[in-house]
């Protein structure tokens, strides 16, 4: 009887001991490439013109965006998150290649993140990082970040200095912004011992007045506020692709 | 005729160590761990701003405070938080009926008071600020306000020795960044704090108030309190309050931030503690006495106004119980708060 006792008590001392040391899973990192383009062209600053839908010219001066809460889905659908924001700058080269962190080895055939900033870190008070309101992504005047910025020059701007400018942000409704972004890998995503991988993904700026809702800058050259700003982000919810991984 | 040389001399030396003495005692300014405690008064609810992700200490409400008096805050050095909103009005304006900004601007607003911040879930008279941090960005960056960015201020202030010095015994991180400044920001405001006027030491049995004020205390629950909740007199919703809209502001209050007309000029019900002393009144200071105020309220409105259901229905005073009920919200007046030293403006300037 007492050895009975010793002994099972032994057993879950050693069942315990062994679950305690059980190694986490092993994890990789994965390399997130953002590539900006407009429509088949590469995104140059100020010196290229570009076309709208509407045969309307236009050169870009500032594109920038926040993406975040990066999930990635494997082949039974199980998903892992990835918390944390990034600004994504054209005028910055180092922060279009983002690291996401502590990914378990396995096979992903998706991604997905938020662009934008959720509901929950609009109203969090003072942050900092990628947040922080230095970075000029935040608004005053009525609390909030902007997602995405815009600006350029169109001849076809009724704006003063022919100037284009789309601030795109707001978390309530009607007003919501935040935009979720699903997107399929060509080939199943690997992550394992071998290989730091690489996901090349392209955000293709034209579709800020294409798609859904066309803008025609003649008539709407400037949204920085609720006003218009859904049709914007109705257009931008779909100017993500995979390009290749 | 010796003597008296001698109290020549003396006199003003005596002047001399008395003021030097007066100089060098700092206790007034002085603030202690007990200074910055935060605690619930009797009969409040908890409050929305969560002090533990932000726990005050002396040097970071020392750091704040001089952040709140500093003009550096402005972009041409010419204002503070304080220069609108005075100690001596519960942290309002007393007498200007709009805010005013740098180069003489005029805002499109009345100065709220600054009191029981902690327990606001929104700031501005239309709400559109959500969490107290985040509250300062927008006076400063306000054209007609402050006009500054928060780059330059972090530049500005990383230039001055003391505020360095000040940033590292305020933080762990040590770092003059916009997180540090909003923080220490959020440990001064958020701990003015309003609960020991006549009524509160009324209600936890410590005084007594006159038939006068008694009886206006009833009206108030009868009338007003439905919107101005006990004890903080705000109920943190927006309402309309029957005011014709100003034809040069033309501000349509929380409308205006979201685009929904079913808020057309709604705006906060503003608490009213300190009431007495925060005049003139209304989201655009168009009304100079509480008598005013009690005017208006007690007008028909109409069905077709976009008035408040509560005043559609309509509010009956005498004038014998408007003068109750003033008399009742002067016991608001809180004595302790508005001679705090703790907020006093640590330049001397109290």
């Amino acid at each position: 009887m007492v050895k009975k006792l010793v002994y099972s008590v032994l057993c879950i001392a050693a069942l315990v001991a062994a679950m305690s040391f059980t190694p986490p899973p092993e994890c990789g990192s994965l390399t997130i490439h953002f590539v900006n383009r407009v429509g088949d062209k590469p995104l140059v600053l100020d010196s290229v013109l570009y076309k709208n839908s509407l045969g309307q010219s236009y050169t870009v001066s500032m594109f920038k965006y926040y993406v975040g809460n990066f999930h990635l889905k494997n082949k039974q659908g199980k998903e892992i998150v990835s918390k944390g924001y990034f600004l994504i700058n054209q005028e910055d080269e180092k922060s279009m290649e983002i690291t996401l962190d502590s990914i378990p080895f396995g096979e992903y055939k998706s991604i997905g993140f938020t662009l934008g900033v959720d509901s929950i870190d609009n109203s969090s008070g003072a942050q900092s990082g990628a947040l922080d309101p230095v970075k000029g992504m935040f608004w005053a005047w009525n609390t909030g970040y902007i997602f995405l910025k815009m600006e350029g020059i169109s001849s076809a701007s009724t704006s003063t200095g022919k100037r284009l400018e789309f601030h795109i942000g707001g978390y309530k409704a009607p007003n919501n912004c935040i935009r979720e972004i699903e997107l399929k890998f060509k080939n199943p995503l690997k992550i394992n011992e071998e290989n730091n991988s690489v996901v090349k993904i392209k955000a293709d700026a034209s579709h800020l007045f294409s798609g859904q809702n066309p803008i025609d800058f003649s008539k709407l050259s400037s949204v920085t506020d609720f006003h218009n700003a859904n049709h914007i982000a109705d257009n931008y919810s779909d100017m993500f692709s995979v390009i290749e991984n | 005729m010796k003597s008296k040389r001698i109290y020549f001399f003396v006199f003003p030396l005596l002047v001399l160590i008395l003021l030097a003495g007066f100089i060098t005692d700092n206790s007034y300014f002085t603030i202690t761990p007990k200074d910055v405690e935060f605690k619930i008064p009797q009969g409040f609810p908890k409050p929305f701003y969560d002090f533990k992700n932000n726990t005050p200490t002396p040097a970071g409400f020392v750091l704040g405070r001089k952040l709140f008096y500093d003009p550096i805050l402005s972009k041409d050095s010419s204002i503070s938080c304080g220069f609108c909103h005075m100690r001596i009005a519960g942290f309002a304006h007393i007498d200007h009926a709009l805010s005013h900004g740098i180069n003489g601007l005029i805002g499109k607003r009345n100065v709220p008071p600054l009191e029981n911040l902690a327990w606001g879930n929104s700031f501005m008279w239309d709400g559109r600020i959500n969490h107290l941090e985040v509250q300062p960005l927008a006076p400063i960056t306000s054209p007609i306000e402050m006009n500054e960015t928060i780059a330059h201020i972090i530049e500005k202030l990383q230039r001055n020795k003391d505020y360095a010095a000040m940033f590292k015994t305020a933080f762990n991180d040590s770092v003059v960044n916009s997180k540090n400044i909003l923080k220490a920001l959020a440990q001064f405001t958020g701990l003015m704090i309003s609960s020991n006027s006549r009524y509160d030491k009324y209600m936890r049995g410590e005084d007594t108030l006159s038939a006068a004020e008694l009886n206006g205390l009833q009206l108030f629950r009868d009338n007003c309190d439905q919107c101005h909740k006990e004890p903080l007199f705000t109920d943190n919703t927006f309402r309309n309050t029957g005011l014709p809209m100003d034809t040069n502001l033309k501000d349509s209050g929380v409308a205006a931030i979201n685009g929904d007309m079913k808020d057309y000029m709604k705006f906060k019900v503003p608490t009213l503690r300190n009431v007495e002393m925060t005049y003139p009144y209304m989201h655009d200071g168009r009304f100079r006495t509480l008598k005013q105020v009690m005017d208006h309220y007690t007008k028909k409105f109409t069905a077709e106004s976009h008035a408040d259901p509560i005043l559609i229905k309509g509010i009956q005073l005498t004038e014998l119980d408007k003068a109750d009920i003033i008399a009742f919200l002067k016991t608001l007046t809180d004595q302790t708060f508005l001679h705090d030293r703790r907020f006093a403006d640590p330049s001397g300037h109290y």
